[in-house]
């Protein structure tokens, strides 16, 4: 009789310390999740590093355009090593990515192997039906997952292509993790003029941008957190 | 701008990028427009058609017509666009700031088949500047017609320094 007892007074013991390891577990996260996101968006001060490791996330056809136009006139020493992502469907990005990066070396003092090339699997392709989509979007996170642990990424800069945001959920986990901090500028793209693209809402309304950037006036008025910059173009 | 024949060569160059958008190129060589676009003095009318499967009609101008040419891809639209006297092109951004930068006369063509058409939001805001024209395939006619080249705005191309300022400063980068 108080054998039984007595083991069910250890059973409920030892079920409650579990609870407890749980239930404390998900406080600490819920606290650091809160932290992250007040942090999110805070400047850092001054002097606060010499240089960044920086992905940039590249998409096709006007995307890439926009982005070079950015990277042309942001100081290469203060973003470096720099690492370029495109889907694997998108063979002309990277090639564009490339001439810039060699335009670059060109004109010298720009440290070899400054840059790299990568590219992502996508999640699902323009047609695809959405039942093989699950399965591909499952591949698409891993390999995302993956590209992220190697790259460890400080800035992030994205301005689109709907690749970009499995990496930027995954540098959020990091930063709740504290694997990595990393910043986000999102650059919304100058083809969206009234409304955001799924990309951009997400990043605003989740608050995962550190810095939102718009390029038209009529959408800094409907997501006054943006900044509006003018046109990239 | 080469003498042809004594003629002065002015070119009306298409552009549908890289898919296909055979409502624009059908319009482009419907009697209407050739007949419109020969009123306003322009000798060339040379189509890069994209994936598309309608292919036009090719002259050679020899009666004394617009001459009519068309091809799929190049990798050197940049100079087609550089050589013509104005440019029809199809909503994507690479396109239209590519032509206004070179500072050539456009004219926007929207494709009402593409799904989730914001690209007219561009077209239409460039528009409103003054910077362009804008048109539906079935509208490029009359879009034509009332066309004054000399009413356009001369686009002034923007850059990224306000963005690096700003990810310069919460970086903690000093201002240079």
């Amino acid at each position: 009789m108080e054998e039984t007892h007595c083991c069910i007074y250890s059973k409920m013991a030892s079920k409650c310390s579990i609870d407890l390891f749980v239930i404390s577990l998900t406080v600490v996260l819920m606290v650091r999740v809160l932290y992250v996101m007040y942090r999110c968006g805070k400047p850092f001060p001054k002097g606060a590093s010499e240089s960044f490791s920086t992905l940039i996330v590249l998409g096709s056809g006007g995307h890439t355009a926009e982005m070079l136009s950015l990277l042309s006139v942001l100081r290469k020493d203060r973003f470096t090593p720099r690492f370029y992502i495109a889907a694997a469907t998108d063979n002309m990005s990277l090639q564009k990515a490339r001439t810039f990066e060699d335009s670059l070396a060109d004109k010298a003092a720009v440290k070899e192997a400054s840059s790299q090339f990568a590219q992502i699997y996508r999640s699902r392709e323009v047609g695809q039906s959405y039942v093989t989509s699950v399965w591909t979007t499952v591949v698409a996170i891993a390999h995302a997952l993956w590209l992220m642990i190697r790259i460890r990424p400080q800035v992030i800069l994205c301005n689109g292509p709907g690749t970009c945001i499995p990496l930027c959920g995954i540098a959020f986990l990091f930063k709740v993790l504290g694997i990595r901090w990393s910043s986000i500028f999102y650059v919304e793209s100058v083809a969206r003029v009234k409304k955001l693209s799924l990309s951009g809402l997400l990043l605003y309304k989740l608050r995962m941008a550190d810095q939102f950037f718009v390029q038209w006036p009529q959408l800094q008025k409907k997501y006054p957190r943006a900044h509006y910059v003018g046109c990239l173009m | 701008m080469e003498e042809n024949g004594g003629i002065a060569k002015r070119v009306v160059f298409v552009t549908v990028g890289t898919t296909s958008f055979d409502a624009l190129v059908e319009a482009v060589v419907s009697e209407d427009v050739k007949n419109e676009l020969q009123k306003r003095g322009y000798t060339h009318l040379l189509i890069q058609m994209g994936r598309g499967i309608y292919s036009p009609t090719k002259c050679d101008g020899a009666d004394g017509s617009l001459v009519v040419d068309y091809f799929t891809f190049s990798s050197s639209i940049a100079d087609y666009i550089r050589s013509a006297s104005l440019v029809i092109s199809h909503a994507g951004s690479g396109s239209i700031f590519e032509t206004l930068k070179l500072g050539k006369p456009l004219i926007v063509v929207v494709n009402e088949d593409l799904m989730d058409n914001h690209q007219c939001e561009l077209a239409e805001a460039l528009e409103e500047r003054k910077h362009l024209y804008c048109a539906r395939p079935h509208t490029l006619h009359q879009a034509l017609a009332k066309m004054e080249v000399e009413s356009l705005v001369r686009y002034t191309p923007g850059d990224g320094t306000p963005v690096a300022r700003i990810i310069d400063r919460f970086l903690g980068f000093p201002d240079e």
